[in-house]
């Protein structure tokens, strides 16, 4: 493992749970390594395929989508859409050559700013001993090298 | 309604003073866009009167090297089909670029890298392996492949187009005009484009000649309201009503996520989309787009909360090769591109 590796994580969160717990992660003044940027959905729902692969192209190491727990959805039932749509874009990202770790699900209400602290540490260090992405930075431009 | 070519020869839309040169140019192609362009039958012959073919390696034998003496821009129109995977097919795709006026990207393999653009879930060197090494009918102890270029005992040199590790679609290589996706286009298709092209209506540069809507919009089935399945089926594995949606019957069908235009071909004959006409004007990516679609109809309705992480495993897992199906004609089209491996 690289030392001086520091990870390029996304989280993103939607708009009623999670980045209410990451609002109180942040004004509870609790620690999270410094790794990670954080984009706010409506809905955890909201967050298409697309656009995980959209920032795995763009050198993402990781993607942490957090959402509400199960039963609390904000729109009923988008959580659950999520947790169908991340378990498979998981085994088609597993397909493309990609760990299936480097993208993760989790349930982070709004009191739960201990827990948001707890999973991105978590995290960071999971993809910190990944290493770099395949699809990192390094591959971009790489030509027809037949 | 799509007008054909015999239409316009009665009026003066022709405003091009000579005859049209065409060109039908070729890569890594299974040379099923030839026959479709072939299946316009007696139309051809209200081709050849506004167009000279000058070039096209399936019905004629002009050469590369005659090509090569033309002056730039001396072809009108080319249409190239098949995908860009060693160096001879991206020799071709640069001279005719160089050599027209207009380089139309012909087929889903030259606008998306089609079917042989599934070779980017593996590489050069584990395709050779295969063909040349682990197919049970191949002996080959000294593991021989083709070589670029071998120099025999006299000096005499022989040469062999470069393999590369990757398959690209045209406009990876050299800017496209228009694009003519499908797999192959159907006629209609080829007669717009035709249509367009003489009568100088053109669309802007760049434009995909097919609708800018999902194939839901012209399938014929029913739509229903909400759909929900909890199983996938394979076509042999059921009898396929032929009015129901297909989606709703648990056959993946790529219609939500795929461009419009081939009038429903495959639909009408009681079989899903495949998605050779690539990801609608509004998405990215098709394999996203239809993961999202599939994964939203995808569900144990008001058994949600009961379920644990291994049952949903189980209940997305019933499609198998994800990658596959959702980029099967679009893989060097996809965001992703190609298969990367983690190093250990």
């Amino acid at each position: 493992m690289n030392k001086d590796f520091k990870p390029k994580i996304l989280v993103f969160c939607c708009n009623w749970c999670s980045y209410a717990g990451a609002d109180l992660a942040g004004v509870s003044r609790l620690q999270i390594k410094p790794y990670f940027r954080v984009i706010r959905a409506m809905c955890s729902a909201r967050v298409d395929p697309e656009f995980i692969l959209e920032a795995i192209k763009k050198g993402a190491d990781g993607i942490l989508v957090a959402a509400c727990h199960p039963g609390d959805c904000h729109y009923i039932g988008g959580n659950y859409r999520t947790r169908r749509r991340m378990a498979l874009l998981r085994i088609m990202l597993q397909q493309f050559g990609l760990d299936r770790k480097r993208l993760r699900l989790e349930w982070i209400s709004a009191g739960e700013g201990g827990r948001f602290q707890e999973v991105v540490n978590n995290f960071i260090d999971e993809i910190t001993e990944l290493g770099p992405s395949p699809f990192g930075p390094t591959k971009r431009g790489k030509g027809k090298n037949g | 309604m799509v007008p054909v070519l015999s239409d316009l020869q009665k009026g003066e839309r022709v405003k091009m003073a000579d005859k049209l040169k065409l060109a039908i140019a070729r890569g890594a192609t299974c040379s099923g866009c030839d026959v479709e362009i072939v299946d316009i039958n007696e139309k051809i012959l209200d081709v050849i009167k506004i167009a000279d073919i000058v070039y096209a390696a399936v019905i004629m034998d002009t050469k590369l090297k005659e090509v090569e003496k033309w002056d730039d821009g001396y072809i009108d129109i080319t249409f190239h089909h098949g995908a860009i995977r060693d160096s001879e097919n991206e020799h071709i795709a640069k001279l005719f670029r160089k050599k027209s006026k207009i380089l139309i990207s012909f087929g889903s393999c030259s606008c998306y890298g089609g079917i042989p653009g599934l070779a980017n879930v593996t590489n050069k060197d584990e395709i050779f392996k295969e063909s040349y090494m682990d197919t049970p009918s191949t002996v080959n102890p000294d593991f021989v492949v083709p070589l670029p270029e071998w120099k025999d005992e006299t000096g005499h040199k022989l040469t062999l187009p470069r393999f590369y590790d990757e398959v690209f679609s045209l406009d990876d290589i050299v800017t496209v005009d228009y694009y003519l996706p499908g797999c192959p286009p159907l006629v209609t298709q080829i007669n717009q484009a035709l249509d367009a092209i003489i009568s100088g209506k053109l669309p802007p540069k760049g434009s995909v000649l097919a609708s800018e809507k999902a194939l839901c919009d012209e399938c014929p089935r029913e739509k229903p309201k909400k759909i929900n399945i909890e199983r996938i089926y394979r076509p042999h594995e059921i009898e396929l009503n032929p009015d129901k949606c297909l989606l709703e019957q648990g056959i993946i069908c790529l219609g939500p996520a795929t461009r419009a235009g081939c009038d429903a071909k495959c639909i009408r004959a009681n079989m899903p989309c495949r998605g050779c006409l690539g990801a609608t004007a509004a998405a990215i990516d098709q394999g996203g787009s239809i993961l999202s679609a599939i994964t939203s109809i995808l569900a144990i309705s008001d058994k949600e909360t009961q379920l644990s992480e291994e049952d949903i495993e189980k209940l997305v897992g019933q499609i198998k090769d994800p990658l596959g199906t959702f980029y099967r004609f679009s893989m060097p089209k996809s965001l992703l591109r190609k298969v990367e491996k983690e190093k250990k």
